[in-house]
């Protein structure tokens, strides 16, 4: 039980920190840092989502900003088609109301159907299976000359809803922090459900579950559908945020990064990925604009970092902060 | 269709083809033997170009700089090795991933700190830089049939090497059965560094020979590692043979797909469709071949052969 | 009609029969002991009657129908339970919650998303009590991987209790515990006894013949003898086979 104390102290000082900061950063005209704060928080999202499958599943999915692309894409090419025309008439709209729903039925069908022939598979060949399906999804938008191929695609107008303004940049900040809150909650549930209890159970022992009488295959694929269709809405969030989207945020190493924050914060811990998610991006960001020529070679005490991390911290940050709190 | 085009392309499958081997050779007894994913494959194949790149400058022969630039680019991964891999053999495929995507931002920083930000031509020597008339008015680059031959002989010195020398043996046994090569008393650190740093080597001269082509440059292996991976599984982890035959299947049907493939999807589709797709489709093509090998044939196409 | 029935099964790894046109019965409520040295495939056995090994040739008949081809999960929706040589518990998650989640099996589909698993009364209740039955009630809430070996075994009877199966498949409850802890499985095992058919595959020659009801004697995949302990003792085939050797 010390363990949840000293979780549930890590969640609380993160999300008070998350709630009153970005407010104080438009009060004293920081607006960067909220836009740092808002980058962070849709990729805490997508993190969370991918720690439903890989900490709780124990299913390491090599392809998860594929969905993100996805969810992003279903915001541009409606915006993109409602400006110039073309494509279905139902299609060119900015309406927030097709474009969310879009965002996380497309990446849910993308994760039923990729998820269907992935989970057929075992350790290293799933992670190079669902690599192998983001791969595709990569290329297939770069041939598609109509939405910018290689180039990407500008959004010229950000989805609309009734209750949120994006190209307020505070207003878009709460909509993705609320998410964000709604999306832990979700996941929270999910995972001490009785689902979420085999899920973890097939993680733990997959053929002790299967002799108890569990489809381990239909829970997990599940799960992954689930998992999916967060991350296609936090693609969403994404799209809206950048305006500028491309093929690029599907590729290979994005998915790398996306992973890397579930373990830094600690998988199968329910805030770990949002833990993972703040030191990853405030990291990056201050790695980056170290005075010159430091700032350039960033990457260099980044991969350090990750390959720290991966050899000497294990269980990640969570684990390792509460693990002092207790002593 | 347009005979001489088509064997020029057919060439440039094979030179692909024999590239991709050189990379996921080395990948493949990594994984085989030390069942151990290392995405920073990739970044010793843009070591080797730059090291022969900056050798060929300071030598002033590409071909010596490529004698001295295979044992430097073994000995990078010789370290590498003994610093990064090692304490990783007992983790996780997640943990090995991860760390290996760490080295790639190392490696790739430290090339950018040594060589700077833009990509490095190598010239060649004169008596490469031609070109060959073969029948029938075909015209190739002289350099091309060097990368082929290059390729082929370190192909063929890799087959000596795994199946007729006691390293070789001791490799294969390694790949089929771990435990049974430990129990044998092998120094079996050694041996796990010695393959390392061969795989290094071999992913390095694939670098090389590409590197007069398309020059060195930061980050370029990051694509060819994933297409090396796409070869050993399809090949089957672990399997010489397979990384062999898969690599040329792979090399052929992406350099083919991307000239072809339009023409023949407008035999059963309108050339407007056919036009429209192909491009898409030739780009997925060797994911499309990878994800149907693993739902369909998991252990690969031609899998080591168990014992 | 015998419960189980096995008919001329055979299993192969790599030209090695694990498996040699075996055949054998369990009775409604009786219990059937397997006893045999080392390799004489008496987990290949459990393997292919629990759905995670497929027969070569022959067949697996259940209650009369054919079962030998079915997956793993199906099995145990037909009332078939098995235990692991190895144990074989989710090591991360609490003694309770490994009790539940075999409960929580017999009850359907778990596609239950809202309400959180350890707030279901009916099954926190009964995993209680079956962890009483076996003496564990106390450590409900530890995680299993802080449990003793012999802790282990027991839960492992725990889980196999809570299927209700009709056939529990046993696979040597006693490996590695000492003595005074097979005494306490013995005792275990006597309670349960009559209310499920039990196939016991087990290396504890003490704790077979205080146990079964009828005893087989695998040797190289293939039953010698099958009959009442008595029986056994007498066969002279066995002695020579078998218990000479210890």
């Amino acid at each position: 039980m010390t363990m949840l104390r000293g979780r549930g102290w890590i969640t609380a000082i993160i999300m008070i920190l998350l709630a009153v900061l970005p407010p104080i950063f438009v009060a004293t005209g920081n607006a960067f840092w909220l836009d740092l704060a808002t980058r962070l928080v849709i990729l805490a999202i997508a993190a969370v989502s991918l720690n439903l499958i890989l900490g709780y599943g124990g299913l390491v999915s090599f392809g998860h900003a594929a969905l993100l692309g996805i969810g992003a894409y279903a915001v541009g090419i409606p915006a993109h088609h409602w400006l110039y025309g073309g494509g279905p008439e139902w299609l060119q709209t900015t309406s927030g109301w097709l474009q969310f729903p879009l965002a996380i039925l497309a990446a849910a069908l993308f994760a039923l159907v990729t998820g269907a022939i992935c989970l057929r598979t075992r350790g290293v060949y799933f992670i190079m299976i669902t690599m192998a399906f983001a791969q595709m999804m990569y290329y297939l938008i770069v041939s598609i000359e109509e939405y910018g191929g290689d180039d990407g695609l500008v959004i010229d107008q950000r989805s609309e809803l009734p209750f949120v303004d994006f190209s307020d940049p505070l207003q878009q900040y709460f909509f993705c922090f609320v998410s964000l809150v709604i999306v832990l909650l979700l996941v929270r549930m999910i995972v001490n459900s009785r689902f979420g209890m085999v899920l973890q159970g097939a993680k733990g022992n997959e053929e002790r579950m299967r002799t108890l009488g569990y489809n381990v295959y239909a829970y997990r694929l599940t799960a992954y559908v689930i998992s999916g269709a967060m991350c296609g809405f936090a693609g969403a969030l994404l799209g809206n945020f950048t305006t500028f989207i491309s093929p690029e945020m599907m590729d290979w190493q994005r998915s790398g990064e996306l992973m890397f924050m579930v373990i830094l914060g600690g998988a199968s811990t329910t805030v770990g990925p949002v833990l993972g998610a703040v030191v990853f991006i405030v990291l990056e960001h201050l790695l980056s604009s170290l005075p010159e020529p430091l700032g350039v070679y960033w990457h260099l005490p980044f991969g350090l970092l990750l390959i720290i991390v991966v050899l000497f911290v294990r269980g990640g940050l969570t684990t390792l902060l509460t693990r002092r709190g207790d002593r | 269709m347009d005979t001489s085009l088509f064997i020029i392309q057919l060439l440039n499958g094979i030179q692909l083809g024999l590239l991709l081997f050189l990379v996921a050779s080395g990948l493949t007894l990594v994984f085989g033997i030390l069942d151990f994913v290392n995405l920073a494959h990739g970044a010793l194949y843009m070591v080797g170009a730059f090291i022969c790149a900056s050798l060929t400058y300071a030598t002033g022969s590409f071909i010596l700089a490529v004698i001295i630039a295979l044992p430097l680019t073994a000995a990078v991964g010789f370290v590498i090795e003994r610093l990064v891999a090692r304490p990783l053999y007992a983790r996780n495929h997640l943990d090995q991933v991860l760390a290996t995507f760490g080295l790639i931002l190392v490696l790739d920083t430290a090339a950018h700190l040594i060589w700077g930000p833009q990509g490095m031509a190598v010239p060649l020597p004169e008596f490469l830089q031609g070109q060959i008339s073969l029948s029938g008015g075909l015209v190739l680059p002289t350099f091309r049939l060097v990368i082929i031959f290059t390729g082929l002989a370190a192909a063929g010195g890799l087959f000596w090497l795994v199946n007729y020398t006691r390293l070789g043996m001791l490799i294969r046994a390694g790949a089929s059965n771990r435990t049974m090569v430990s129990a044998l008393g092998i120094n079996i650190q050694l041996l796990f560094s010695l393959v390392f740093a061969l795989g290094a080597a071999l992913a390095g001269l694939a670098g090389m020979l590409i590197a007069p082509i398309t020059e060195a440059s930061i980050g370029m292996g990051n694509s060819i590692i994933i297409t090396a991976f796409v070869v050993i599984i399809v090949g089957g982890i672990g399997s010489m043979k397979g990384a062999f035959l898969a690599a040329l299947m792979i090399g052929l049907i992406d350099t083919l797909g991307r000239s072809y493939l339009d023409e023949i999807f407008s035999l059963v589709m309108s050339p407007v469709a056919a036009e429209n797709s192909a491009p898409a489709i030739s780009a997925m093509l060797i994911y499309i071949i990878m994800a149907a090998v693993l739902a369909f044939r998991p252990q690969g196409l031609f899998p080591p052969k168990v014992r | 009609m015998a419960l189980l029935e096995i008919r001329n099964l055979n299993k192969s790894y790599g030209g090695i029969k694990a498996t040699d046109d075996l055949s054998l019965t369990v009775e409604p409520g009786e219990l059937h002991a397997i006893i045999g040295p080392n390799g004489a495939g008496k987990t290949t056995l459990i393997s292919q009657l629990s759905g995670l090994a497929r027969p070569d040739t022959g067949s697996i008949l259940y209650k009369g129908r054919d079962i030998s081809s079915g997956a793993a999960h199906r099995r145990a929706h037909l009332g078939i339970a098995r235990s692991f040589q190895i144990t074989s518990l989710i090591m991360e998650m609490t003694v309770a919650d490994n009790v539940a989640l075999a409960l929580q099996a017999r009850e359907g589909h778990s596609f239950r998303f809202i309400r959180p698993a350890r707030k279901v009364r009916h099954l926190r209740d009964r995993a209680l009590e079956l962890l009483a039955q076996v003496g564990l009630e106390d450590k409900a809430d530890r995680p299993t991987h802080a449990l003793s070996h012999g802790e282990h075994r027991h839960m492992e009877i725990a889980i196999a209790l809570a299927a209700e199966a009709e056939l529990m498949l046993l696979d040597e409850p006693m490996a590695g515990l000492g003595t005074e802890e097979s005494g306490q499985m013995v005792e275990l095992l006597r309670g349960i006894k009559g209310r499920h058919a039990i196939l016991l595959i087990e290396h504890d020659m003490d704790a077979v013949f205080a146990l079964a009801d009828r005893i087989s004697v695998l040797v190289y995949g293939h039953i010698i003898a099958t009959g009442s302990p008595d029986e056994i003792r007498g066969n002279e085939a066995v002695q020579h086979a078998y218990l000479g050797e210890e």
